[in-house]
């Protein structure tokens, strides 16, 4: 299955080993991602908050690429899955506003591809089944809580996927790698996004909140498909010892056998360090 | 809302709700004040005004105070609200354009450090393309005048080369520069 593929700006900084482990899995369960070439910011929440026209033609810069591609986008930042699927969603709804990018742009734009977050991708597109097919080393006894955040589920209307309130999928995706996942109540709780460079103390609360809740289900790490959230769940947790936080990528490379030494390299820029607790369970 | 009959007098501006109501055109008049906005936002406690108060204070024209509020830039956009609301308000655009009208109208609010963020982030596509996490942190760091917070975190985030050092820029520069002008974006 091929896709064109949106890395956002993140994953050449604080997620360059988040995208590490995404095209490791991707090629072993046959996805192809074939990057936009010249790809812009999505603008990300600095965009919409502030200008709407800016924020849409931002976002339809690379819709427009991707359309040339005349494939569907995968995205696995959800905050730039969400700004694209937003002005997917409004262009469709508003021939107006679509004509606007046009002309802002400069390119033509119709809106006829989708953009899909990877998660979607991996357990609808390709299966769950094509996943479990490929576990060497299941992750049995590990205890983990999966955190979808804001952006893969909210707005329901928008984003199209799983269910707002409590969903499944990454739940189902690391049952099927073998790992022992825990029913919460943090899963669609807000980390505080980008408020991490201006308030801190709202971050560190809302961090707190989530990772309390985990705790109190017997948790032993958090799994998690945003670098924003991971980032913020890593570096803002104010209880030691702090719960190691993964992508949902690095636990699927392990779980698929993926080299050992390709896999401590993601792990070794985690600022909570997940080693002991893997090495308790015999999984590394 | 004792606020309201008390100011409302010398500050209501009908102008202004109709002009929110025509930008977002987020059905805020569908808002019939169950309080669901306010009960689900996660920053609702640091906030001057709950979200729900500003949707009343929206109808009834309260320019000035909702332009100052901390409100509109505590909003943390997760959307919370919006996938709650019984009454389909898209309370995230109702955030939205409310935060574009008081950066147009050089507000003077009450959460100054927002704006200068999304200033500088923005400032940063419009000089490589694409953000650029340290030359961005740094220029913020500047802008506020506090070196300090976060130094050790950042110095550790180096150390780990979780931080990009040189930004990339984009062949296609000039379209996004174009884009920027064109939309009148802001960033500095």
């Amino acid at each position: 299955m091929k896709y064109a593929y949106y890395p956002g700006c993140s994953m050449e900084s604080i997620a360059a080993d988040y995208a590490l482990s995404v095209e490791a899995v991707c090629k072993a369960l046959g996805v192809e991602l074939e990057e936009l070439d010249d790809w812009n910011c999505c603008g990300a929440s600095s965009g919409h908050c502030t200008n709407y026209r800016l924020a849409h033609a931002l976002t339809g810069r690379n819709l427009a690429i991707a359309e040339k591609m005349g494939m569907d986008t995968a995205v696995a930042c959800p905050a730039c899955f969400v700004r694209l699927k937003s002005t997917i969603h409004e262009a469709r709804e508003d021939d107006k506003l679509r004509q606007d990018i046009v002309e802002v742009i400069g390119q033509p734009y119709e809106a006829k591809y989708d953009a899909k977050n990877l998660v979607d991708i991996i357990v609808n597109d390709i299966g769950i089944e094509e996943v479990r097919k490929r576990v060497k080393k299941p992750l049995n006894g590990l205890k983990v809580v999966s955190y979808y955040g804001c952006f893969l589920v909210r707005p329901p209307k928008v984003v199209q996927f799983d269910d707002p309130e409590n969903p499944q999928s990454l739940d189902i995706l690391m049952d099927a790698l073998g790992a022992e996942v825990l029913d919460w109540s943090g899963k669609v709780d807000c980390c505080g996004g980008s408020f991490s460079l201006t308030r801190q103390d709202i971050v560190r609360k809302l961090v707190s909140d989530i990772v309390v809740q985990a705790r109190q289900v017997g948790a032993e790490a958090i799994v998690a498909a945003c670098s924003l959230c991971l980032a913020n769940l890593e570096g803002r947790q104010t209880v030691s010892p702090a719960l190691p936080v993964f992508y949902f990528t690095e636990l699927m490379g392990l779980a698929f056998g993926m080299p050992e030494k390709e896999v401590r390299g993601w792990l070794k820029k985690r600022m909570v360090n997940p080693v002991p607790l893997l090495k308790s369970h015999n999984l590394l | 809302m004792q606020f309201v009959s008390e100011t409302c007098q010398e500050t209501c501006d009908p102008s202004f709700a109709q002009e929110v109501r025509d930008k977002s055109g987020a059905g805020l008049d569908r808002c019939y004040q169950c309080l669901t906005c306010s009960l689900s936002c996660p920053v609702e406690y640091a906030m001057d005004y709950s979200p729900n108060k500003i949707i009343r204070m929206v109808q009834l024209g309260l320019k000035d105070e909702v332009l100052k509020s901390s409100t509109i830039w505590l909003c943390a956009t997760c959307e919370t609200c919006v996938a709650r609301c019984p009454n389909d308000v898209n309370v995230l655009r109702v955030m939205d354009t409310l935060r574009e009208m008081s950066l147009k109208e050089k507000v003077k609010g009450k959460a100054p450090l927002m704006p200068l963020f999304h200033d500088t982030f923005l400032g940063s596509i419009k000089l490589w393309g694409r953000s650029h996490e340290l030359s961005m942190e740094l220029t913020l760091k500047v802008r506020t005048k506090d070196l300090f917070t976060d130094l050790i975190m950042g110095i550790k985030m180096i150390l780990k080369r979780k931080l990009r050092i040189l930004p990339i820029r984009i062949k296609g520069l000039k379209q996004v520069k174009d884009i920027f002008e064109k939309t009148k974006g802001a960033g500095s």
